[in-house]
């Protein structure tokens, strides 16, 4: 644009290498249309720049004819249509890179959005939980948004930055090298006060980013536990609370900011004062008959636009900050190492689970955050086709570990799990976990209909198939009454239904899965014992002819397994069955008396 | 602008107004920015001129100086009102954030059931941030442009008339005219983008909370197809979207050389008949570019104030909503203690008027230090009367007493605070331990920490953690087990030491041992407190001095356990089943 002093905070160079690298580099075709992208935006902002000279030139001719020749307006009529030609010939271009810029930023959002959510589910549930869920979901969403304004106006404004002043330079030195010389003297100072505060700016950004996610997890976490605060008469001081964070969340901000400000103070003076060093300057050789006025003027209306694109830069500055900060953390997140070796080098033909083979851990060791809390210790546990095996103990005793070792949420730390005698570590991920169907305690209610969320087990599963699958979960009764029955869309966490109707979907979806080995865990807590009765006689059903793992507090449901094993503090150590363990006196008759002593009181 | 979206607009400006002095501040400095590159591109265009006709040095001294000062001015000037709009932006965003908690806070959790937490949080968070904008981008804008167009008016009208009529109508066709075009061409798209924007939030937010049940499902490819569907659709939307605003950019530019054209045709003819001073030129050309300064934030302007409204709208719809539960317009205040006995008269509820009752005709009786169970299938209404006891919802048919007087007429926050709730959804705040016991009660010394948590059975665990009392509590506490989880709600209970207590099933994802060490804490908690405890498990309940069988709403046995299972009936059967299969 044509000499618009723009707002102008401060410029920085910021750049993120490993997002320049995944986004242009290396011979991929995206990455090769993101390059041709960048060059047409670059080079058109160059081309308008080289025509911004001429329009200056055609500007300060037609001013100094009037001006000093007297000159009609008939006179300057072709050079007032050339003007007229290069202004629309530079809208265009403008238009153009603005395109080519935005297909950029595009291109680069959608590739790291589907590497995050890739990267995400590769790392798995029990990494995703550890790490806020809230603030992993703002990164995934805003953060990479951040990047738009980064991708499409920074990056391009950079590179402009540096090809636009030299343009000029190259056409007012020929002509005013006095003038030449004092844009060639200040110009450096800026790329070096950009430097100089560069750093700082990009420290204080990265903070910036940082609350600003942990206030969204502030946020979600009082909003989740709004009733719980309501029920300790805590929740009126939130407000203070709130405005505690907001204001944290200001002073941090206006920190960056006012760094910023000061730099772009700095800047703006250097820009205007040269400017009107320049102005003085040529006017008082002007004076002394030393410049003629046409080239003066033509130096005066260029010496602001030799400043322009450095100052753009500054305008993008908040955009760029941001951008390298989102990009920061993104990149922290894809370069986490997944655990789980999610693809193994398999040596000849990839191996398919049977499953008509053993299930054995052997020696198992796992602890959660980093080895800081130990939740198995040399578990040994063995499973036999068709068998079904039930794991109780106490709460914290390791039983759900187990089940995220089977579904390899996790991998164990020492020991290993084979399947017959294949390791269960080169079995393909997905082809494993399609052997087994999964009933959590907690089961997660998707945003989408109930038939959708039952889908989930089977995309390909008919209307009749899911009102099958519900009516042995007794779950199509309640699904009935919803405002739209199979079609009811619910909500994140369930909001409104209650556990014990989750529990029934998620069980419906064990039944639409049919896998040949079920897990099991806490599959009926939240149910209450004449709706559990019900539904144990369809999970008998369901059982048969499957391996079963189940886990569960409440022994009654367990009394018929094959297999007993009780756990404690990450070990097995009792097994059997229900009346042999009875006999043992040990743990299970415990849990057993637990459960039994209103009986024997009463009766 | 509608009438509504008038409404709103108004309300909002309203939000902003305690800043009102700051604001006037913030705009009166921002048109001396833009003043100050009008006086120095005006005034070195004058320098030069002047100097091409050779005058005395004299006659340029004062120009020179006023290039100098306009040159330092703008800067100055540039960096006051930056500091002053920021501040303004961050101090409204900290009132509308603690302005929106505020209303939201009364509807919780009765109105709120309606909006899922993801759709919360991007409300409070996004709708509240982009109104953070409103002042620096929506209202200041125009009040510069308007300031900065009345002097263009004033400098060019002294110029010549036409002139200035060149000049305003240029300005106007880039501030407003251009502004409207793009809207109407932008207007379907934008609406589109918010949509695939929220879809693909959500689809985000699923795919990291719902993790565990996506992988084990193999969904996650399939999960993840959506996302770059998604994605993609909306890269879509964002270059049609980039189509419209670069045409924009294109054409602001073009406008800001035709005014120079303009401005040349109708100057030249008048310095010919030396109706103008030659010098004027120059000035005028470099005066009409850098008023356009003035114009170019308007398109924005205009576009942030169309998701203000509509970020406002979201905003208002939520704080209009009236809470459930009013407070009393004068409450009782609270008998001293001992409180009397909680009475429950006939009380009968429907959640609408269109359902049948949740609740119908429930009278009971807890004295001072009493013990009642209310047990049922789910869907008895058990949770209901708990809602209505704490005061989340309203009642009106029947009664309900707290020492002889009726607990609407108290203010709701004086109800809980008689009331400790274990309840099976356990919310655990991240984060630490302690910061989460202290919400029971702020003023605990560590000691009284320590003795309820040692009650509740769970100081040991908490000590054998690596920070003890300081470690956090991972994101919604998850890392925690549920009977590590329920401890740490009972020792909550303990420290609130409220004389009424109401177990909402604390027991229910506890395995057995578990569930018997709480309850026996729980019966130690009971000592010299009227307890409610609502249950579907037949646990502990030899010790009440009454039992309720809830069904359908209504109670349909009552008594002591032994006489219970006397009777044979509902609650016997219930008893068989839960203990059957131990035989």
């Amino acid at each position: 644009m044509f000499l618009c002093l723009r707002p102008l905070p401060w410029p920085a160079v910021n750049l993120d290498r490993r997002l320049l690298r995944q986004g242009f580099g290396g011979p991929s075709p995206a990455a090769r249309a993101a390059r041709v992208d960048l060059i047409l935006t670059v080079g058109g902002g160059l081309l308008a720049g080289v025509l911004l000279v001429l329009q200056a030139r055609y500007l300060s001719q037609v001013v100094g004819r009037v001006f000093l020749e007297g000159a009609s307006l008939g006179d300057v009529q072709s050079l007032l249509i050339a003007l007229l030609i290069l202004a629309l010939v530079r809208s265009g271009l403008s238009w153009g890179s603005e395109v080519t810029a935005n297909r950029i930023a595009g291109r680069i959002k959608r590739d790291l959005r589907r590497r995050l959510s890739a990267h995400l589910l590769a790392l798995g549930p029990v990494y995703a939980t550890g790490e806020r869920s809230g603030e992993l979901a703002n990164t995934a969403t805003e953060g990479v948004e951040a990047l738009d304004t980064y991708l499409s106006q920074y990056l391009p404004q950079l590179a402009l930055a540096a090809l636009v002043p030299l343009a000029v330079l190259s056409f007012v030195f020929p002509l005013d090298p006095l003038s030449g010389a004092v844009l060639l003297v200040t110009a450096p100072l800026i790329p070096f006060f950009m430097m100089l505060i560069g750093s700082i700016a990009n420290t204080l950004a990265q903070n910036q980013w940082t609350s600003l996610g942990r206030m969204s997890a502030h946020f979600l976490d009082v909003l989740q536990g709004l009733s719980t605060l309501k029920l300790l008469g805590r929740s009126r001081e939130q407000i203070k609370v709130i405005a505690q964070v907001s204001g944290r969340f200001r002073q941090t901000t206006m920190g960056v900011l006012r760094v910023a400000f000061l730099s772009a103070l700095v800047l703006e003076m250097l820009a205007t004062i040269s400017t009107a060093v320049v102005a003085v300057q040529i006017g008082l050789r002007l004076l002394y008959g030393r410049l003629a006025f046409e080239q003066a003027f033509f130096v005066l209306l260029l010496a602001p636009e030799f400043y322009l694109p450095l100052r753009m830069l500054g305008t993008r500055f908040h955009a760029g900050m941001t951008g390298v900060a989102a990009a920061g953390r993104i990149s922290q997140i894809l370069e986490t190492p997944i655990p789980l070796a999610q693809s193994p080098v398999h040596k000849g033909a990839p191996i398919s689970p049977s499953p008509n083979s053993p299930i054995y851990l052997s020696h198992v060791h796992y602890a959660y955050d980093h080895g800081q809390r130990s939740a198995l210790n040399g578990l040994l546990l063995r499973i036999e086709p068709g068998q079904k095996v039930a794991l109780v103990g106490p709460s914290g005793a390791g039983k759900s570990t187990v089940a995220h070792l089977l579904l390899r949420f996790i991998e164990p730390d020492q020991g290993s799990i084979f399947v017959g005698n294949v390791a269960l570590n080169d079995i393909p991920v997905a082809a494993w976990r399609e052997q087994i169907a999964w009933v959590p305690q907690n089961p997660y209610l998707f945003h989408a209909s109930v038939a959708d969320n039952l889908r989930l087990a089977r995309p390909e599963a008919s209307l009749d198939e899911i009102e099958w699958a519900a009516r042995n979960a007794h779950a199509h009764d309640f699904i009935q009454q919803l405002p739209q029955d199979y079609d009811t869309v619910i909500g994140e966490r369930g909001e409104r239904l209650s556990g014990g109707q989750a529990q029934r979907l998620a069980l419906a979806r064990a039944f639409l899965q049919a896998a040949p080995l079920l897990i099991l865990d806490e599959a009926t807590a939240n149910l209450d014992p004449e709706l559990e009765r019900l539904i144990q006689e369809s999970i008998e059903r369901l059982l048969q002819g499957r391996t079963a793992l189940i886990i569960a507090h409440r022994l009654s449901t367990v009394t018929h397994a094959d297999q007993i094993m009780v756990m404690q503090s990450g070990r097995v150590v009792e097994s059997g069955r229900h009346d042999a363990l009875l006999e043992q006196y040990g743990l299970y008759r415990r849990l057993v008396h637990a459960h039994g002593l209103e009986r024997e009181k009463s009766g | 602008m509608g009438s509504p979206a008038r409404h709103t607009m108004w309300r909002l400006i309203k939000l902003a107004a305690p800043f009102w002095r700051r604001i006037i501040l913030a705009a009166l400095l921002g048109f001396a920015t833009i003043g100050s590159s009008v006086g120095l591109m005006t005034t070195a265009a004058y320098i030069i001129a002047k100097a091409a006709l050779r005058p005395s040095i004299a006659d340029l001294q004062v120009a020179v100086v006023g290039v100098r000062f306009f040159g330092i001015s703008r800067g100055l000037f540039r960096y006051l009102e930056r500091n002053i709009s920021h501040d303004i932006n961050f101090r409204l965003l900290a009132r509308l954030r603690v302005w929106f908690y505020r209303a939201l806070e009364p509807l919780a959790p009765a109105r709120l059931m309606q909006y899922r937490s993801g759709d919360l949080l991007s409300r409070i968070v996004a709708d509240v941030d982009t109104l953070e904008n409103l002042y620096v981008r929506v209202l200041a804008p125009p009040l510069v442009a308007a300031l900065v167009g009345g002097l263009m008016w004033v400098f060019m009208g002294s110029l010549a008339p036409s002139l200035a009529i060149t000049l305003l109508i240029a300005l106007a066709l880039a501030g407003l005219g251009l502004p409207l075009f793009a809207r109407q061409l932008g207007r379907r798209t934008g609406e589109e983008m918010v949509q695939v924007r929220a879809e693909l939030n959500v689809a985000m937010v699923d795919t990291v909370q719902g993790m565990a049940d996506l992988l084990a499902f193999g969904q996650g490819t399939r999960y993840q197809e959506h996302i770059t569907a998604l994605g993609r659709q909306l890269a879509r939307l964002q270059a049609r979207m980039a189509r419209i605003a670069g045409l924009h950019g294109a054409l602001g530019g073009l406008l800001m050389n035709l005014g120079v054209l303009a401005a040349l045709v109708v100057a030249i003819p008048l310095i010919r008949s030396a109706e103008l001073d030659g010098v004027i030129l120059a000035v005028l050309i470099l005066g009409v570019m850098s008023s356009f300064e003035a114009v170019l934030p308007l398109p924005a302007a205009l576009q942030y104030l169309d998701n203000s409204l509509e970020a406002g709208r979201r905003l208002f719809e939520v704080v209009d909503t009236e809470p459930v539960v009013p407070d009393p317009p004068t409450p009782a205040s609270l008998p001293a203690p001992p409180h009397g006995s909680l009475d429950v008269r006939e009380l009968t509820f429907r959640y609408a008027p269109n359902e049948p009752p949740a609740l119908n005709k429930v009278s009971f009786t807890l004295p001072p230090g009493g013990r009642i169970a209310i047990v049922g299938p789910s869907g008895a209404g058990k949770s209901t009367l708990v809602h209505l006891l704490l005061r989340f919802w309203d009642y009106k048919d029947g009664n309900v007493t707290l020492g002889d007087t009726e607990i609407r007429e108290y203010c709701q926050d004086d109800v809980r605070s008689l009331i400790s709730v274990v309840s099976q959804h356990t919310h655990l705040f991240s984060c630490t331990v302690r910061e989460n016991l202290l919400l029971a009660r702020p003023e605990a010394s560590m000691e009284e920490i320590v003795t309820a948590t040692q009650q509740a059975q769970i100081h040991d665990f908490i000590h054998s953690l690596p920070q003890g009392y300081d470690t956090w509590i991972g994101d919604k506490g998850l890392r925690l087990s549920a009977g590590e989880r329920q401890r740490l709600a009972v020792a909550r209970a303990i420290l609130k030491n409220a004389p009424l207590l109401i177990l909402d099933e604390p027991t229910a994802n506890l395995d057995t041992i578990t569930e018997r060490e709480v309850m026996r804490e729980l019966l130690g908690v009971m000592e010299k407190r009227s307890t409610l405890v609502i249950t579907h498990r037949l646990v502990g309940l030899t010790t009440m001095d009454e039992i309720l069988v809830l069904r359908g709403g209504r109670i349909i046995e009552r008594g002591r356990h032994h006489d219970l299972i006397q009777l044979g009936e509902c609650y016997r059967l219930m008893w068989e089943q839960q203990n059957q299969t131990l035989n």
